[in-house]
């Protein structure tokens, strides 16, 4: 049972490696000649002001903490979606409210305009 | 399903036939199997590359590579090559640890895909019992890799990018996941391979494997293939490197075998999503008489069926990406948040009342199958009227001339009192 993990495991070793070495494998066959003005930042010929760490808006910090309510609340629905066939009446009745829950939250991010996008 | 034939078993027989420990045998084989199956994956990257470009030439009436090779197949190995042999050039702001990790990761969160795709009928890397679970946590880990670099460049385009990268994936995952739930509710497991064998119809003993859930959750299957289109930075939704405006996204500042990483990841991403809807939607490596072979030629059989479909929902990728306007960021937002999250939470729930409606399976089917339809309808309708009105909007940014004669002066002092 556990044993189909170690594949997993050794995929992750490979599927972390292979990049690794084609990075590497660019670094050996390319040239390298480093200087001020290649490594300066890429901003269409203007020279760069400042620096790109800056305080930014808080409407993508506003979706990210949706996007984790929802997520967090999705992924229990999916222990129960494999046990659906056998619940029984209330654990159905209780599934059902609980996707309600998730609509009427929906609906209330609607209308407070959390969903906006200015 | 005669016998349950899985080629790690047999690799592994094979191995302690030959006198191993059994732990040994294991390692052996399934590192023998991972070795193989990433590295398909990453070859596959070069003929998927070719396919988008032949295809998107033929769309705008070019002809495309046709230089290197036989129909310039090997131009795009001729491209990893200049890519091989170009200056990795790191900014010097950047911070260098997030900005050495970000390709890497971004290629390992497509490779690990591959561990649960189910090929043909016992080719799968492994049938994990959390498989589509799994599918979901590697999801992250690409949004991860993309905000790393988007910040780590310490580039403002690449900062925008990477933000939009972040707010415009999480927002199509949710309805992605609940998508994948409809067809687990169905079936009750999240095993790839038991998903794929659970879509054949047998008439007569024979497979006709077509017994596809798309028949059944069409509905489902749209919203499923529109957020894999956003969740692999396809076109109507490749905003995120709006030349125009971001000049290419989070990986500006990228070059050399990075930025190849990066490019790379992209291309098996938009396959594997297309692999991941085949499975779950399409009927996987279910085709024509597909398991009623003896065992080499069933598995063969199988293999052709699933790359068959696999390519197709790719070309039609391609087809979109040649057809489609890039929309504006707002409406991004608004139909995964408005149309498509809300349509799916109420497709899980008339699929969970439907059920387990009383009067048998027919009924069952017949109601989930009508909800689908509802759903197909609504997001149609939606996206129609979208594009309609777009229509009217840029064909009236481009003739400014008709519009004159139609405009009426504004109204003064003396029409004002005239009544007009």
């Amino acid at each position: 049972m556990l044993q189909g993990y170690a594949f997993v495991l050794i995929l992750s070793g490979i599927a972390f490696i292979l990049p690794v070495a084609a990075t590497f494998m660019g670094y050996l066959l390319g040239p390298r000649k480093p200087d001020a003005i290649k490594g300066d930042t890429y901003e269409s010929g203007v020279e760069t002001i400042g620096d790109a760490w800056v305080q930014f808006r808080a409407q993508y910090y506003l979706i990210g903490l949706i996007f984790l309510i929802f997520d967090v609340e999705v992924i229990f629905l999916f222990p129960i979606a494999l046990a659906y066939r056998n619940l029984s009446l209330f654990g159905v009745a209780a599934t059902i409210t609980f996707v309600l829950i998730l609509i009427l939250g929906l609906l209330l991010e609607w209308r407070k305009g959390s969903l906006e996008w200015q | 399903m005669q016998q349950e034939w899985l080629w790690s078993d047999s690799l592994i027989n094979l191995f302690t036939g030959l006198g191993m420990p059994k732990f040994l045998a294991i390692g052996l084989a399934y590192g023998l199997g991972a070795f193989i199956l990433a590295n398909v994956g990453l070859i596959l990257t070069l003929a998927l590359i070719w396919i988008m470009r032949k295809v998107l030439s033929r769309i705008q009436d070019r002809i495309g590579p046709n230089r290197v090779g036989r129909y310039g197949l090997f131009q795009t190995v001729a491209d990893a090559m200049k890519l091989l042999s170009k200056e990795v050039i790191r900014p010097a702001h950047s911070d260098m640890i997030t900005y050495d990790l970000a390709p890497v990761f971004s290629v390992f969160g497509v490779i690990m895909i591959l561990a649960v795709i189910p090929f043909a009928p016992g080719l799968i890397g492994v049938d994990l019992n959390i498989g589509v679970l799994y599918l979901v946590a590697l999801g992250s880990v690409g949004i991860m890799a993309d905000l790393m670099a988007g910040w780590s460049s310490n580039n403002k385009y690449a900062l925008l990018a990477g933000f939009r990268v972040v707010a415009q994936l999480l927002s199509y995952e949710i309805p992605m996941v609940l998508s994948m739930l409809a067809p687990v509710l169905l079936l009750g497991t999240m095993r790839m391979g038991e998903i794929s064998a659970a879509q054949g119809l047998h008439v007569l003993g024979l497979n006709l494997g077509f017994g596809w859930l798309v028949f059944l959750m069409p509905g489902a299957f749209l919203i499923f293939f529109i957020s894999a289109l956003a969740e692999s930075e396809q076109t109507p939704f490749d905003l995120l490197e709006a030349e125009s405006e971001l000049i290419s996204g989070f990986h500006i500042e990228y070059s050399g075998m990075k930025f190849a990483m990066f490019f790379l990841a992209q291309f098996i991403n938009t396959f594997f999503l297309g692999a991941i809807a085949v499975t779950l939607f399409l009927g996987g490596w279910q085709g024509p008489f597909v398991d009623n072979l003896p065992a080499p030629f069933s598995q063969i059989l199988g293999l052709i069926y699933f790359n068959i479909k696999t390519f197709a929902v790719y070309i039609a990728i391609v087809w979109i990406k040649g057809t489609f306007p890039r929309i504006r960021v707002d409406q991004m937002m608004s139909f995964a948040w408005k149309v498509l999250v809300p349509l799916v939470l109420s497709l899980i729930l008339w699929e969970m009342i439907a059920l387990k409606l009383p009067g048998g399976a027919v009924i069952q089917y017949g109601a989930v199958l009508v909800g689908n339809l509802v759903v197909i309808g609504v997001v149609l309708n939606i996206l129609g009227n979208h594009f309609k009105r777009e229509q009217v909007r840029s064909k009236r940014a481009f003739e400014p001339k008709t519009l004159i004669g139609t405009m009426r002066p504004a109204p003064t002092a003396e029409t004002a009192a005239a009544g007009d």
